[in-house]
C-alpha cells in the first residue's frame, strides 16, 4: 500500500471571486506516482493560464480514501472531474494535451485563447 | 477452433500430482462435469452470445457461495446497476440487497461512458483496482465476478493501456487467491470478442443459446480446463425459477444398484405372467401397441398399484390433459383422484413441443429429485419425437433411462407402434435399454378387433409366453387365457364361437364312446353266456360218463359176489371141494 499523501483529499483554491461561474474541479489520483504528480502540475499550470474565473481544485488520493472512487465512477487515474458549472464532465490521462484538456473541461471564449496558451 | 485444439491440449496433461483446488459453485450439474467446480484462486472465463446466461452463472457461483458455501463474494458490473441486477434476480430469488446488507455480498457498479471520457495523456486503471480492493476487504470476498470487462473496451481508446491493465489485472486477482468468474461476449470465430482468453487461461466455458425447429435450447461446454480432467461434451442447461441447472448427461457407467424386489403391475393376471409377483423394482418397462390397444390403461393399473401400496408417482403424460386421463381411467374402474390428494400421485401434462428435448429431460429430472417418485410413468414418448430429432429423443431417452435407473425408480414407458409395419421395434430405438417389454397389438378377425398381450421380453424372470387376450372392463384390464386353435389365437365372439363349435364336437366324441362302451359290454355277456353253456354241455356230458363208469364198476362187483356165492353154495353140497379145485374142475366137466 502507498503512504499517505499530504495533499490528500486537501483543497487548493486560486483565482479571484470576478466573475460568476465557479469551477469545481476534482482531480482523482492514487498516491504520488509520477503520472498523479504530472496531472497536478499540468492542472494549475492550464488552470492558471486559461480559467479567469474562480476555479477549486480538490485533490483525491483513492490509495487512502477508496471508498470515494464510486461516486464519480472512477476507473482510470489520474482522472480530471469538473462538477461545476453541470454538466459533469470528465476527463483521464495526466492532462499533458492541453487541447484535449481544454475541450475537455469546455473552457473556450475570448479570454482565453488557446493560441496564446499554447506558446506560453 | 485454435481454443479447442488448446483445450484437447491441455486434456493430455490433466495428470497433474497435486490436485487443483476447487470451488465448487453449488450449480446443480456444473460441479459434476468439472470435478468440483472452478479452479480455486483462478479466473474462469464464461463466454457466450447475448442472453445465453453467462451473468447468470456468475451470481449463482457468488450467491450460492455465499449460501452454501460461506465464501463473500462481490459482484463487479459493468453494464448492469446494482438496482437493476437485484430486481432482475430477485424473480430468481435471489436476494442481493439482503446479501449486500449482511456484508456477504459487495455489488459496485463501474459505468463506462465513452461521451464523457476524454483521454488526454497517460494514464492507467488503478481507480479499478483501489475500487476492486475496497469490495473485496469491506466483505472479505473469496470470489469475485467481472460482467464483464470487456466494456472497458468500448470506454477507452488506448487499446495498448486497456490490455497492459487487464493482464495485470488477471494477475492481481490471482496473486489474492480470488477465484473468480469473468464473463465475455463470444466473438465471430474467437470464444471471446476481445479475445480475453488470451489472458486468462486455467478455465474457459462457452454457453450457447440454439435454435432448433423453433424451439431453444441452451448449452454448456467446458472448452478448457487447466490441470484438471472435465466432461468435455456439450450439456443442455435450463435456467429457471431456482437458478440454473446443467444436465451431467452421459454418465457412460453401467453400474447400478439392482433390486430383487418385485412391484405389482396393478393387473394380477398380468402379474400371473410374470411368476405371479409382477416387475422387478427399479427396471425399466416399455409397452408399446397401435392407437386405442390400451396403453394408457396399463400406465393407470400400473400407477394405482404404485400408490395403493403407498409408493409416489410420478405420471408424465405428453397427450392428455391431466383431467381426461383421471376421467377416463374412472370408466374402467381405477380412481386415481384420491392419490392426488394424498399427494402420492403427480400428474403433469406436457406439451412435447412445449420445450426442447433438454427443457424436458431437465424438468423430468428435477421433478424426481423433488418428488422422489417410487415409480415413473412418461405416456408415451413417442410424441416426444416432435421437439428433437430422433437422434436426440434417443439420447434422451437414453440418459433418462440410466438417470432413474441409478436412482432406482421403475419406470414405465408407453410407446405408439405405427400400425401395419413392425411392431418389435420402437420408432426410438430404445428398446435394448428396455428390461420388460410388453406388446399389445389388435388381432382383426371376423369383423372386429380385439386386443392382445405379449411380453416380448423380461430380464431376468420365467415370463409367460402366451398370447393373451386382453379385454378392458368397467373394473379394469382382464387377461383371458388363450384360445388357441388350428395353429391360430382365437379372441373376441370368433373365440366365443370357436369354443360353442368345440364344445359340440366334444359332445359327439363323449356319446361315440359311450356307445362303444355299451356295445363292448354286451359282446361281454354274449361271451358269457356261451362261455357258461358250454360248460353246462360239458357238465352234463362228464356226468353221463361217470353214470356209465359206475354201472359198469357195479356190474362188475355183482358179477364177482356172484361167482363168490355161488362157490360157497357148491361148498355145502360137496365138501372140501373147493380146496380142490382140479377135482371142482372135473367135477364140472
Amino acid at each position: 500500500m502507498k503512504t499517505k499523501e499530504k495533499k490528500a483529499n486537501g483543497k487548493l483554491t486560486n483565482g479571484s471571486h470576478t466573475t460568476g461561474d465557479v469551477f469545481e474541479l476534482r482531480l482523482y489520483v492514487a498516491g504520488q506516482t509520477p503520472k498523479s504528480l504530472t496531472a497536478l502540475a499540468n492542472l494549475k499550470r492550464i488552470c492558471d493560464a486559461h480559467l479567469k474565473q474562480e476555479y477549486r481544485i480538490e485533490v483525491i488520493d483513492l490509495v487512502t480514501h477508496p471508498q470515494l472512487a464510486q461516486g464519480d465512477q472512477i476507473l482510470a487515474i489520474p482522472t480530471l472531474v469538473r462538477r461545476l458549472p453541470v454538466p459533469i464532465r470528465k476527463i483521464i490521462g495526466d492532462l499533458s494535451n492541453v487541447e484535449r484538456v481544454l475541450v475537455g473541461l469546455d473552457i473556450r471564449g475570448p479570454s482565453a485563447p488557446i493560441a496564446k496558451a499554447e506558446t506560453a | 477452433m485454435k481454443q479447442i485444439r488448446n483445450a484437447n491440449g491441455q486434456a493430455k496433461s490433466s495428470f497433474s500430482l497435486a490436485g487443483l483446488g476447487k470451488a465448487p459453485t453449488g450449480i446443480s450439474g456444473l460441479d459434476e462435469i468439472s470435478g468440483g467446480g472452478l479452479p480455486r484462486g483462478r479466473t474462469t472465463i464464461v463466454c457466450g452470445g447475448p442472453g445465453c446466461g453467462k451473468t447468470m452463472l456468475g451470481l449463482e457461483f457468488l450467491v450460492r457461495g455465499i449460501e452454501e458455501f460461506g465464501e463473500p463474494g462481490v459482484l463487479l458490473a459493468f453494464e448492469e446497476t446494482p438496482e437493476e441486477m437485484t430486481r432482475n434476480f430477485a424473480s430468481l430469488g435471489f436476494d442481493l440487497k439482503g446479501l449486500s446488507d449482511k456484508k456477504k455480498l459487495f455489488l459496485d457498479f463501474m459505468r463506462i461512458e465513452p461521451s464523457e471520457i476524454h483521454e488526454t495523456g497517460d494514464y492507467d486503471l488503478e481507480g479499478l483496482f483501489i475500487r476492486l480492493q475496497n469490495a473485496v476487504d469491506s466483505v472479505g470476498a473469496k470470489r469475485v465476478v467481472l460482467d464483464t470487462p470487456e466494456a472497458l473496451f468500448s470506454g477507452f481508446s488506448n487499446i495498448a493501456i486497456l490490455r497492459a491493465e487487464l493482464r495485470r489485472l488477471f494477475r492481481w486477482l490471482k496473486d489474492r487467491d480470488l477465484t473468480t468468474v469473468v464473463t465475455a461476449e463470444q466473438g465471430e470465430g474467437t470464444l471471446t470478442r476481445h479475445s480475453l482468453e488470451e489472458y486468462v487461461s486455467d478455465c474457459v466455458i462457452l454457453l450457447d443459446h440454439r435454435i432448433q425447429d423453433q424451439i431453444s435450447t441452451r448449452r454448456l461446454r467446458v472448452v478448457k480446463y487447466r490441470g484438471t480432467k472435465h466432461g468435455a461434451d456439450e450439456y443442455p442447461f435450463l435456467i429457471d425459477d431456482s437458478g440454473l441447472s446443467v444436465l451431467p448427461v452421459t454418465a457412460a457407467t453401467l453400474n447400478h444398484k439392482i433390486s430383487r424386489d418385485r412391484v405389482s403391475t396393478g393387473i394380477s393376471d398380468l402379474n400371473t405372467m410374470m411368476q405371479g409377483k409382477g416387475y422387478y423394482r427399479g427396471s425399466s418397462i416399455l409397452v408399446t401397441g397401435t392407437a386405442g390397444s390400451g396403453k394408457t390403461t396399463l400406465a393407470c393399473h400400473f400407477a394405482d398399484a404404485t400408490c395403493r401400496r403407498g409408493g409416489r408417482c410420478l405420471y408424465i403424460g405428453f397427450e392428455e390433459s391431466t383431467d381426461q386421463v383421471f376421467r377416463n381411467a374412472a370408466s374402467v374402474g381405477i380412481d386415481l383422484s384420491p392419490y392426488v390428494k394424498k399427494e402420492l400421485l403427480f400428474h403433469q401434462a406436457w406439451r412435447p413441443t412445449q420445450y426442447g428435448m433438454e427443457m424436458h429431460l431437465l424438468r423430468i429430472h428435477k421433478l424426481i429429485d423433488t418428488l422422489k417418485p417410487e415409480s415413473v410413468i412418461l405416456d408415451p414418448i413417442s410424441n416426444l419425437i416432435g421437439s428433437g430429432t430422433q437422434r436426440d429423443v434417443r439420447s434422451m431417452l437414453m440418459r433418462l433411462i440410466d438417470f432413474l435407473k441409478e436412482k432406482g425408480m421403475t419406470t414405465l414407458l408407453t410407446a405408439m407402434a405405427k400400425g401395419g409395419d413392425n411392431l418389435e421395434g420402437t420408432e426410438e430405438q430404445i428398446s435394448s435399454l428396455i428390461d420388460t417389454w410388453i406388446l399389445l397389438r389388435d388381432i382383426e378377425q371376423s369383423g372386429e378387433r380385439n386386443r392382445c398381450l405379449y411380453i416380448l421380453k423380461s430380464r431376468g424372470m420365467a415370463h409367460s409366453n402366451q398370447l393373451r387376450e386382453f379385454v378392458i372392463t368397467s373394473k379394469g384390464i382382464r387377461l383371458l387365457l388363450p384360445y388357441i386353435g388350428s395353429g391360430q389365437v382365437f379372441t373376441g365372439s370368433a373365440r366365443l364361437a370357436q369354443e360353442a363349435r368345440d364344445s359340440a364336437e366334444s359332445l359327439v366324441r363323449k356319446q361315440t364312446i359311450e356307445r362303444k362302451r355299451y356295445e363292448l359290454q354286451g359282446k361281454r355277456r354274449e361271451l358269457d353266456a356261451k362261455i357258461a353253456k358250454l360248460r353246462a354241455e360239458f357238465e352234463a356230458e362228464e356226468k353221463q360218463m361217470e353214470m356209465l363208469i359206475h354201472q359198469a364198476q357195479n356190474v362188475e362187483h355183482r358179477l364177482e359176489v356172484d361167482t363168490e356165492e355161488m362157490a360157497g353154495s357148491r361148498q355145502a353140497e360137496v365138501s372140501a371141494g373147493p380146496k380142490n379145485p382140479k377135482h371142482v374142475n372135473g367135477a364140472q366137466r
